[in-house]
């Protein structure tokens, strides 16, 4: 049988995938809630840097010819109301500074348009942020561009977007987790049909050819539809070839009865004894052939149960009991007695009855064979550690000197039964059958007397 | 007793009703499933030997019938088939026994013997002659009030002999009632077998007698 083998799983292929896109998700939350937090905190920085200078730049005016500059107290202190910064300022007409710090840098278009203009840059070893406000002044007869610079450093706004950052991972490490947990569930929850229909088809054991599920995800609907197909027409094919089988034993039996009924009658009816020998021969023919065609038949059968075990619980004293009477009719006509000895437990084994009956019937057809009249065969049960046995002693011409290894082949029989009919097959079905059930069969002479013993040893169940 | 055979193969059958006549059983035939059931509609009989492929139908369905109807009248099927399934679908279905073409008529004797004796004790097929009762079912004779076990050959040997008391039976005649054909045995060896009967039947009013040159009778003293 070829063995399948795992390669990767599916669950953890989907488990991986999923936690992958969760990843690149719980990335993207935070650098979007970082950039966005940034972009906020720099607006409102802006924003007061504005508000601030148009306060300074309404309060610059011209007179007599110069410029004077009161810089309110609230511009500043609007800056001031972020902790810790520094802020600066310088107020210049023409590019001459009118007061302030007049090192400030400019921003490079510091432009003429009355619209302000931001810029970042490094003043006196800060980073600061710069805005600058131009606005057209009056002064005397000419029109001088003021521009009002107010510039603040930067280390609040660092330490609130270190602040935003860690927020946004805590965030995004959230998102990652709770994520990964939906995805552990949805998985599970998506891999459930396909575990059930694993566990379902390895529940039933291989004889159990019956459709596999009536309802399934729609994935799944041409696998399993296809494994129906498939089962269907293994268990039509095999249904046939037990047809075949019965009903070719049918055909080759049939007309062979006739041949023996009219060779019996015929045998009464004459009188020359080489006429009767002729008639026994043909009687001994018609037997041999039916036997064999029967045994070859059953073996077909046996074999191809073997395959397919219809295992159940069986009472192993209760299948020889049945096995018995069903041979003792046989063994009467030649006074034989079959007795039927064993442990009271239940002997239980786990097999296909009909086989096994076979089996042990085969066994007892041998030793009412070739038993004498007036003997006894002694079937008797015993139960080892693991194991039932079913020894089968007869009182009859044993098994010969010869090789005994032969005797379980097919066609091999032994050297002192040329003059019984027999196919050769017997022994060959049961040990098929035994060893399909993971026994085996022995075969030694009977201990207390001349005969033979069959051994059947079974695992019971 | 009434046997009712239902068999399709003629010859077949002829061998059967006239091998069964010869213990006294009285056999009626039905080559199909049709006839047999107006056979059973009309008599009741102790046994029915069933073949399973019929031309109007399969035996195991008449069998269901059969059983369906509380008919407990014992069956014994005879087939052909394969052995290994049909066996124990066929006592699954209600069969008593089953016996697999072709069969040793000794078998089917002894097999009708078994069943009848499972199934209806052996109080109705006594059969008695002066002082002897013979029992075939269970095997037994009683002579003069004691009651010996019989061996398979000797039960045999009293069939015949008390199917026709007074007649005269050939030692080949008892030769083929005795043994299986290829049992090859010289007609000397039924006098072991008349010698136990003998012996069976000292005390009473029956003898088995020689008639020199021809064979054996039974008759009264």
């Amino acid at each position: 049988m070829t063995v399948v083998h795992a390669r990767g799983s599916l669950r953890r292929r989907l488990l991986l995938q999923l936690l992958l896109v969760a990843a690149i998700l719980s990335f993207a939350l935070y650098f979007t809630v970082r950039v966005l937090a940034q972009q906020a905190a720099e607006t409102t920085q802006d924003n007061i840097l504005i508000a601030s200078a148009t306060a300074i730049s309404e309060a610059a005016r011209a007179e007599r010819g110069q410029i004077l500059v009161d810089v309110p107290y609230s511009a500043l202190s609007m800056l001031g109301s972020i902790a810790e910064e520094r802020v600066f300022y310088r107020v210049t007409a023409n590019d001459l500074t009118v007061t302030g710090y007049d090192d400030l840098p400019a921003p490079a278009r510091a432009a003429e348009t009355g619209k302000p203009v931001f810029a970042t840059a490094i003043y006196r070893d800060d980073e600061v942020r710069i805005a600058a406000l131009p606005r057209r002044l009056t002064v005397g007869d000419e029109t001088v561009i003021l521009t009002v610079l107010v510039a603040q450093t930067r280390l609040g706004l660092a330490a609130v977007s270190l602040q935003i950052s860690i927020a946004a991972a805590a965030a995004g490490i959230g998102f990652f987790l709770l994520s990964g947990a939906l995805s552990w569930f949805a998985t599970n929850n998506a891999m459930r049909p396909l575990n059930r229909l694993a566990k379902s088809v390895e529940r039933r054991g291989p004889q159990d050819l019956s459709p596999v599920a009536t309802s399934a995800p729609t994935e799944l609907v041409p696998l399993l539809q296809s494994l129906n197909t498939f089962m269907a027409r293994l268990s039509a094919s095999l249904a046939r070839t037990e047809d075949f089988i019965a009903e070719a034993a049918h055909h080759v039996r049939t007309p062979l009865a006739t041949v023996r009924t009219q060779s019996e009658i015929a045998l009464r009816s004459v009188r020359k004894p080489e006429n009767k020998q002729i008639l026994r021969e043909v009687i001994r023919a018609a037997d041999e052939s039916s036997r064999s065609a029967g045994q070859l038949l059953d073996h077909a059968m046996v074999a191809l149960r073997s395959d397919n075990l219809e295992k159940e619980q069986l009472n192993m004293k209760d299948l020889a009991q049945d096995v018995i009477r069903s041979i003792s009719p046989t063994a009467d006509l030649k006074d034989i007695r079959i007795t039927c000895s064993g442990s009271d437990t239940t002997s239980a084994v786990e097999g296909d009855p009909i086989l096994l009956q076979n089996a042990l019937r085969n066994l007892l057809d041998n030793a009412v064979k070739y038993s004498p009249e007036d003997s006894r065969i002694k079937v008797e049960i015993s139960e080892g550690a693991s194991t039932v046995r079913i020894d089968v002693l007869d009182e009859g011409r044993g098994l010969g000197d010869g090789d005994r290894s032969h005797l379980t082949e097919r066609f091999g029989r032994g050297d002192n039964v040329r003059d019984i009919i027999g196919s050769g097959l017997g022994l060959t079905i049961v040990e098929e059958v035994v060893s399909a059930h993971g026994g085996s069969l022995a075969l030694t002479d009977n201990p207390e007397r001349r005969g033979t013993c069959a051994s059947l040893t079974l695992p019971s169940a | 007793m009434r046997f009712l055979l239902i068999e399709d193969n003629e010859k077949l059958a002829a061998a059967i009703v006239e091998r069964l006549g010869l213990d006294g059983h009285v056999v009626d035939h039905a080559p199909d499933l049709e006839t047999a059931a107006d056979c059973l509609a009309g008599t009741g009989y102790e046994l029915i030997l069933l073949d399973i492929m019929l031309p109007d139908g399969d035996g195991r369905s008449f069998l269901e019938w059969h059983r369906t109807c509380d008919n407990d009248t014992p069956v014994i099927v005879l087939t052909a088939r394969s052995e290994v399934s049909d066996r124990v679908r066929m006592l699954d279905l209600g069969a008593d026994d089953y016996i697999t073409k072709p069969f040793d008529f000794s078998e089917l004797e002894a097999r009708c013997r078994a069943v009848l004796r499972r199934r209806q004790g052996a109080a109705r097929n006594q059969k008695t002659y002066e002082d002897v009762v013979f029992d075939p079912l269970a095997g037994t004779v009683a002579v003069a009030g004691s009651v010996f076990e019989l061996r398979n050959r000797e039960l045999r040997l009293l069939e015949v002999f008390f199917s026709a008391p007074d007649m005269i039976f050939s030692k080949s005649h008892l030769v083929d009632r005795l043994f299986s054909y290829d049992e090859e045995v010289s007609e000397n060896a039924i006098e072991v077998y008349v010698g136990r009967v003998r012996k069976k039947l000292q005390g009473g009013r029956v003898r088995i007698e020689t008639v020199r040159g021809v064979g054996y009778r039974m008759t009264a003293t």
